[in-house]
């Protein structure tokens, strides 16, 4: 037969198939596929070389992208840079109030007084406290229930509106009923984020398990696996990303929503520090927690997404 | 080897007067339902390593055929043996290729190999080995580690294929599988296909809507009728010998399977074109 372009074999890579298919295979009917792995060992000395070689050849390429890199960065901080040099600009000016608006130098320095003194770490802390454990809290609940109600097909089918409601009712609208149920104390701000977190995790978990490529299905149905087979290794490894996705969501909702249950009636916190700031008057400072809660958020946000990058590598790259 | 084709007296695969209806809902907003008969009366055997192509016209039941030998689907009446025992379900004496590949995404292609063996509970450690030497036999091998993302359509259906025979099932069943490849990579697919049955022994069950294709590949080729499908008429395909002539395809004995294979479909086409305006219409 004449070798068809495409083909990658020919008759000589396949040495050990003529022990078939048929026979059940035995380790000594399999000498060609151990041969590398065997022998890779074996040349120690001149593999470290090689990786040494390798290492110099890889610091060499990144030192030749320096260029490039410092330009992406550039580009990424440049409207971010944009933005302090207005802020710092516009009430020198007079474009804006001095006293509602001072500059960003000054804003820097009250935000440094307030690190200085322990101030920022405690609310910081404070707030980190609650949400993180409100956001752990919602995703070990959210995230099994989820699984549970997108697997049975009719439960998702009689909850879904339910969920619908309850996702399209602003947390923060809920605050007043939390603080009668449960007082003004942790709890209530706790329960808050919690609410608020569920419902990206769970209603994206459902849709997880409900979108699971119905070819998969079919093949995992076809080798006769058990349902929970089934689950353990098509449905939840599929699952990953979209509830990453859920989860990530949840985070930032965590902080935007404790924020504010700060605001009303909390002794600590970011939300408090800002509030206790403004009513004193201490608008620097104010400024100063603001800042804080958006650094926050942006360095959990990227944590969350470099996991979620990490965890659903395996993802057709968009548009591949 | 089976490139004869003496009929053992127990048949590999029998179809007995299969039939299938499905229940369909009518159009939205009516409650109705309404049957639908897919297969009525399909009567089919199929030797131990016999390669059977089915083609027929599109709608005519090809892959309900299929789920209902992989065990996927029941029949509404008659019956399907397998090796002399009725078909109750799915079980790892059959194995299935799908047109869409059906690969884990977020496992290696030797990950999704393992997957058919760990499916058939072949202990861990000879595993990896097995699927290393059966992506060798698609030719796979140094490709083990690519994900089905990094992998050309043709690699991805070769994966599949390894996978299917890994855990070493006595039937092969492929549903259309090299439907979606571009015609270089179906031919080198193939040619691929026909060596590695010829190497390992399987049955082979291969649907197809392609008569080249089916002339290629089948020792015989079943014919079915447009909806509801039955098996209009069964062609042996005698094409000599495989590997004296280069391009098999242009010969004449191909030319003539070609067109007796094209005459038998050629009426059931128009009629399954006719039925499908007449749905559209309703």
């Amino acid at each position: 037969m004449s070798p068809v372009p495409g083909t990658t074999t020919g008759s000589g890579t396949t040495a050990p198939d003529s022990a078939q298919a048929a026979a059940p295979l035995s380790a000594p009917a399999l000498p060609a596929p151990s041969a590398p792995t065997a022998s890779a060992p074996s040349e120690g000395p001149s593999s470290d070389a090689r990786r040494a070689l390798a290492t110099t050849e890889r610091i060499r390429r990144s030192v030749r992208r320096l260029p490039h890199l410092l330009l992406g960065g550039a580009t990424r901080s440049a409207a971010i840079v944009a933005l302090v040099l207005l802020w710092e600009a516009a009430p020198r000016l007079g474009l804006a109030d001095r006293t509602f608006l001072p500059p960003f130098s000054e804003v820097a320095a009250a935000w440094w007084d307030l690190a200085a003194d322990g101030q920022l770490a405690d609310n910081a802390r404070a707030s980190l406290v609650r949400s993180l454990s409100g956001f752990g809290l919602a995703v070990v609940c959210a995230v099994p229930l989820g699984l549970l109600i997108g697997w049975y097909r009719p439960v998702a089918d009689v909850l879904g509106p339910l969920l619908e409601v309850f996702r399209n009712t602003a947390a923060l609208a809920l605050l007043p009923v939390f603080v009668l149920l449960l007082g003004i104390g942790e709890t209530s701000k706790i329960s808050i984020v919690v609410y608020a977190c569920t419902w990206p995790v769970l209603l994206n978990t459902i849709s997880a398990v409900r979108t699971v490529d119905p070819t998969l299905l079919k093949l995992a149905k076809s080798m006769d696996l058990s349902a929970a087979r089934v689950f353990q290794k098509v449905i939840l490894p599929s699952s990953v990303p979209m509830i990453f996705t859920g989860i990530r969501l949840a985070g930032a909702v965590s902080i935007l929503v404790l924020v504010a249950a700060e605001m009303i009636g909390a002794k600590a916190g970011l939300g408090y520090l800002i509030n206790a700031s403004q009513y004193n008057f201490a608008i620097p400072q104010m400024y100063a927690g603001i800042v804080t809660i958006s650094a926050i958020g942006v360095a959990f946000n990227q944590l969350l997404v470099a996991l979620e990058k990490r965890l659903s590598s395996w993802r057709v790259p968009a548009g591949g | 080897m089976p490139g004869t084709t003496t009929q053992s007296p127990t048949p590999k695969i029998v179809f007995k007067d299969v039939r299938k209806e499905f229940t369909v809902k009518d159009r939205a907003g009516n409650r109705r339902t309404s049957r639908f008969t897919a297969l009525d009366g399909v009567d089919l055997e199929i030797a131990d390593g016999e390669f059977v192509v089915i083609v027929g016209p599109s709608g005519c039941g090809k892959s309900t055929l299929l789920d209902l030998l992989a065990g996927l689907d029941r029949p509404t009446g008659g019956r399907i043996l397998l090796d002399g025992r009725p078909v109750t379900g799915p079980g790892p004496d059959r194995s299935v290729v799908f047109q869409q590949y059906a690969l884990l995404p977020w496992r290696t292609a030797l990950g999704n190999v393992e997957f058919g063996l760990e499916a058939t509970g072949v202990p861990r450690r000879p595993r990896a080995a097995r699927a290393r030497e059966f992506l060798g036999l698609v030719g796979l091998s140094g490709f083990e580690d690519r994900h089905p993302h990094e992998l050309s359509g043709g690699m991805r259906q070769r994966v599949a294929i390894a996978r299917s025979l890994a855990y070493d099932p006595g039937v092969l069943l492929m549903d259309e599988p090299f439907a979606a490849l571009d015609a270089q990579t179906r031919e080198s697919l193939q040619d691929e296909l026909l060596r590695i049955w010829q190497r390992t022994g399987k049955t082979v069950v291969f649907i197809t809507h392609g008569i080249d294709e089916a002339v290629y590949l089948g020792q015989r080729v079943a014919v079915m009728t447009s909806r509801p499908g039955r098996v209009k008429q069964v062609v042996p395909v005698a094409l000599g010998s495989r590997t004296a002539t280069d391009d098999l395809r242009s010969s004449p004995e191909f030319a003539r399977h070609r067109h007796r294979i094209w005459s038998l479909l050629h009426d059931e086409v128009t009629r399954a074109q006719r039925l499908e305006k007449e749905e559209v219409s309703v």
